[in-house]
C-alpha cells in the first residue's frame, strides 16, 4: 500500500519540522517528502489523501491506557481499545498491568501482545507490574517481562506503599533500562476518598482525597529516584504541589518525567456537583488552582507528556451511588480536541502539543515511533484542528462510554490514522 | 408564591422563599395535628414509599405518621443488607417500587448523593430523608420550624452547631437553611471533624466550645459516633466530652433564653449532660413533634408541586 498525503501542514517535533509538504508512504515506511507528485498521483496503486489546511503529524502515543484485557472484557477489549485509539489519532498505546490476571509475568505480556497483533489496529506496548499481583510486596519478574516486550513497570491503579520495595524495584529496573511509572497516592491519606478534598467535597458530604495524598508519594519517589538513578515517570499528575516538586527535581537534574491527562487540565472539582459518576476518577479532578498549575507545568515543560489514563467502564457500573462507582474516564476519543483547547488558550503551541503526544512519550518508552523521519515506520495522523465537533459517547468505538464531556462542543477532529503504512481509521 | 420543586433533596437547592413556604405550610399542618381527628384527605390515592437503607426509628416513624395524616397509601420498604449483597442495584430496587405505583419515594441511604441518582433516573418525586454525610432536609426544616416558633424570627439569631460537622448531614442542611434565612452560623468541633474549606460557605469556625457558645441564641448539638474514635479522629469519648460536651456551666455563656436542640438519639453524658438534656432550655421533644408537621408539609408540597396530585 502506498499513500500520498499532499499539501498538509506537516508538524514533526522529532525533526523540528513545521511546514506544508507532501508525505509519501511506501511499504509501511516514511518514504520521503516529494516535491513533484504528478507521477504519484497518476499511479493507481497510490492512495492520495488531500490534507490541504489540515495537520499531518506522527501518530499519537498514549502512555497511559487501560485495555482491560485479559479479565475485564466487558469493559474493553484489546480489539475495541485499539479501535478507540485509532479513532482518537493514537497509533500506539501503552497499556497498564491491572488486568486479571495482572500482567506480572511474561506469559501475560505475551498474551496481550498476541491479541494485539491479531485483533488490534494500533501498536500496543505493555507495562509490566512492579510487584506480583500488584500487591506491593514482592518484585514481579521484571526481566522476563522486559524480554517479552514490556516497556516500563508500574503498579498503576495502586501505589507501592512500601518504600523499600519501591527502592528495590527502581534499582532492579535499571538493569533493563526501563522507566518506573509511579501511581503516586498515599492510600492511608486517600482511604475511602472519592473526590478532591475541598469545599465541593465538604458540601456534597463525599469523602475527600487531599492533594497531600499525591504529593507525599511524588516527593518520596523523587527522593528514591535520586538514590537509585532510575528514570522515574510520574503518572497522571493532578496537584499544584506535585507540579512544584517535579519542577524542583528537574531543576536539580533528577531523571524524572511526568504526564497529565486531558480531564485534569480541563475540569475542576466543581464538575462533581450533582454527583455525576462520570467525573469520578483517580486521582480526582482537583481545584481550579491545581488545574492552572498543571497548565503552567505543561507550558514551562515541567510536564512532558499528555496521556489519557483511558479507563473504560460499563454504564451499569457507573449508574450507581457515587461511593460505589468505579474510578475512571474513557479518554482516548476526546483527547485531541481537549489538547487543542490548550493551544487555543495559549498554553502550548501546536508543535509543543504534538511533541507531548508523540516524540516525548516515544523517548520515555524508548520506542522508535513518534517520528516522520524518512525510513521510520509510517505511523501518521491527519487531523483538522478547526473542525467543530460535538462529543457523542454513543459514537465512541470504546466500550467505555464513561465520559464527562458528552455533549461538549470542541474543535478538532481526526481525519485519518495510519499505522505501519496502513490506513486504520478515516473519518 | 407556590412551591414548584418536584423533589426535596437538600436545603442547598431551595431558595429562602421556598424554605419559608415549607415552614408556613407546616404551620397549617401543625394545626391538623392538634385536632381530635388528625387526618386530612390531601394525599388520598397517592402511594408513598419509605425506602430506608439505613436503620432509623424516629425519622421513619415521623414520615409514616405524616403520610398517614395526609391519607396517603404507605409502604415501608427496608431492604436488608443481604438484598444489596445479592446484587440488586439501588436503581433497580427503586424502579421496581415505582412500577408498583409509587409517586413519592422517601429515601434514607448511607451514601451521599443516592437521592440524586433516583431523582435523575425515576419519574417519582424524591424526598431525601438523609443521605450519607450530605443532607437531611427534613431535620433541618423541623429545626428551623422549631427555632422560628420560639424565637419568631430567624434572621439575626446567633446559632452554634457543635460536634462532628464532617460526618453530619444535619449540620450541612442546617448551615444552608440558617444562612439562607439570615442567621449567623458558628460551627465548633475538633479540627479533625471540621470539613475542609467550610468557612467559604459563610460559617464561622471555632475549635473551642466556650468561645463558640458565647452569646448564642440557639445551640444545635450533634450526635458523636463511636466509630469516629476508631478511625482516629479523636482520642476518647472522655476527652471529647470534656472539650465539646454541653454542660450547664458552658450553657451559661450563651444568651439567657438560649434553646438547646439535638437531632437525637442523644448520648447522655457525652455530647449533652443529662441535666442539660432535660433542662428548660431543651426543646428536643418539641423538635420531634414538629417533625411530623414539617414532613406533612414536605410531602404535600412535592406531591402537588410535582404534578402528582
Amino acid at each position: 500500500m502506498k499513500i500520498l498525503i499532499k499539501d498538509g501542514r506537516v508538524i514533526d517535533p522529532s525533526q523540528g519540522m513545521d511546514e506544508v509538504r507532501n508525505l509519501f508512504i511506501e511499504d509501511g515506511k516514511i518514504k520521503g517528502y516529494p516535491l513533484n507528485i504528478e507521477e504519484l498521483e497518476r499511479d493507481p496503486n497510490v492512495q492520495t489523501i488531500s490534507a490541504s489546511g489540515k495537520i499531518v503529524s506522527p501518530g499519537f502515543i498514549d502512555m497511559h491506557v487501560h485495555l482491560r484485557e485479559p479479565g475485564f472484557e466487558h469493559k474493553e477489549t484489546i480489539h475495541t481499545g485499539c479501535a478507540a485509539a485509532a479513532g482518537g489519532g493514537f497509533t500506539s498505546v501503552v497499556c497498564m498491568p491491572n488486568t486479571n490476571p495482572v500482567n506480572d509475568n511474561a506469559s501475560v505480556t505475551e498474551y496481550i501482545l498476541l491479541k494485539a497483533r491479531t485483533e488490534g489496529v494500533v501498536n500496543v506496548f505493555p507495562v509490566g507490574a512492579i510487584t506480583k499481583g500488584q500487591k506491593g510486596e514482592m518484585l514481579a519478574e521484571i526481566g522476563e517481562m522486559w524480554e517479552a516486550g514490556c516497556v516500563a513497570i508500574s503498579d498503576d491503579g495502586r501505589p507501592v506503599m512500601n518504600s523499600r520495595v519501591m527502592r528495590y524495584a527502581m534499582e532492579y529496573a535499571k538493569a533493563f533500562g526501563i522507566p518506573v511509572i509511579s501511581h503516586a497516592e498515599d492510600i492511608n491519606l486517600s482511604s475511602g476518598g472519592v473526590m478532591n478534598e475541598g469545599l465541593t467535597s465538604s458540601m456534597l458530604g463525599l469523602r475527600g482525597i487531599p492533594n497531600a495524598s499525591e504529593e507525599v508519594i511524588v516527593a518520596r519517589d523523587i527522593t528514591l529516584a535520586e538514590l537509585t538513578g532510575v528514570h522515574l515517570h510520574i503518572a497522571h499528575v493532578s496537584t499544584s504541589g506535585a507540579v512544584r516538586l517535579i519542577r524542583d527535581a528537574k531543576g536539580r537534574g533528577v531523571n524524572v518525567t511526568a504526564e497529565v491527562t486531558p480531564h485534569h487540565f480541563t475540569l475542576t472539582d466543581k464538575s462533581v456537583l450533582g454527583y455525576d459518576t462520570n467525573v469520578k476518577v483517580n486521582p480526582p479532578i482537583r481545584a481550579k488552582e491545581d488545574m492552572e498549575a498543571i497548565r503552567e507545568g505543561l507550558r514551562d515543560g515541567t510536564i512532558d507528556v499528555i496521556a489519557t489514563d483511558h479507563a473504560p467502564h460499563t454504564e451499569d457500573e457507573k449508574k450507581v451511588e457515587f461511593d460505589l462507582a468505579p474510578f475512571g474516564i474513557s479518554g482516548l476519543e476526546t483527547a485531541l480536541a481537549l489538547a487543542l483547547k490548550l493551544v487555543e488558550d495559549g498554553v502550548l503551541t501546536l508543535p509543543e502539543m504534538i511533541k507531548k503526544l508523540t516524540s516525548t512519550p516515544a523517548q520515555i518508552i524508548k520506542s522508535t515511533r513518534g517520528t516522520l523521519k524518512v525510513g521510520a515506520v509510517a505511523d501518521v495522523v491527519v487531523f483538522d484542528p478547526n473542525k467543530i465537533i460535538t462529543v457523542d459517547r454513543e459514537r465512541f468505538r470504546s466500550k467505555g462510554k464513561n465520559t464527562p464531556f458528552h455533549g461538549w462542543k470542541l474543535s478538532g477532529c481526526v481525519l485519518y490514522t495510519i499505522v505501519g503504512g496502513k490506513l486504520v481509521f478515516s473519518n | 408564591m407556590g412551591f414548584r420543586q418536584k423533589h426535596i433533596l437538600g436545603l442547598e437547592e431551595l431558595s429562602s422563599e421556598e424554605i419559608r413556604f415549607v415552614l408556613d405550610t407546616a404551620e397549617s399542618m401543625k394545626e391538623v395535628s392538634e385536632r381530635d381527628v388528625k387526618k386530612v384527605p390531601a394525599l388520598k390515592g397517592v402511594t408513598v414509599i419509605n425506602l430506608f437503607f439505613e436503620p432509623s426509628t424516629r425519622t421513619r416513624a415521623s414520615f409514616e405518621i405524616a403520610e398517614k395524616r395526609l391519607s396517603a397509601d404507605v409502604l415501608n420498604f427496608t431492604p436488608s443488607e443481604s438484598s444489596v449483597v445479592k446484587g440488586e442495584t439501588l436503581l433497580d430496587t427503586a424502579r421496581n417500587l415505582e412500577a408498583m405505583g409509587a409517586s413519592v419515594i422517601v429515601i434514607r441511604h448511607s451514601m451521599s448523593g443516592a437521592p440524586w441518582l433516583l431523582a435523575r433516573e425515576l419519574r417519582s418525586s424524591i424526598i431525601n430523608a438523609g443521605d450519607g454525610s450530605h443532607e437531611h432536609p427534613s431535620q433541618a426544616l423541623l429545626d428551623l420550624f422549631t427555632i422560628r416558633e420560639i424565637k419568631k424570627e430567624i434572621a439575626g439569631l446567633k446559632v452554634v452547631i457543635v460536634g462532628d460537622i464532617s460526618h453530619s448531614r444535619v449540620a450541612r442542611s442546617n448551615i444552608w437553611g440558617l444562612i439562607k434565612l439570615g442567621a449567623e452560623v458558628r460551627i465548633v468541633g475538633p479540627p479533625t471533624m471540621i470539613p475542609r474549606d467550610i468557612e467559604k460557605t459563610g460559617v464561622k469556625v471555632y475549635y473551642k466550645l466556650d468561645s463558640a457558645i458565647e452569646g448564642v441564641d440557639v445551640v444545635i448539638m450533634l450526635r458523636i459516633q463511636k466509630e469516629r474514635q476508631e478511625s482516629g479522629l479523636f482520642p476518647s469519648l472522655r476527652e471529647y466530652s470534656r472539650f465539646y460536651g454541653l454542660t450547664r456551666e458552658r450553657l451559661r455563656l450563651a444568651k439567657e433564653d438560649v434553646v438547646v436542640m439535638h437531632p437525637g438519639p442523644i448520648n447522655r453524658g457525652v455530647e449533652l449532660s443529662s441535666e442539660v438534656a432535660d433542662d428548660v432550655h431543651s426543646v428536643i421533644l418539641n423538635q420531634v413533634s414538629n417533625g411530623i408537621a414539617v414532613r406533612m408539609a414536605m410531602l404535600y408540597l412535592v406531591a402537588s408541586g410535582g404534578g402528582n396530585v
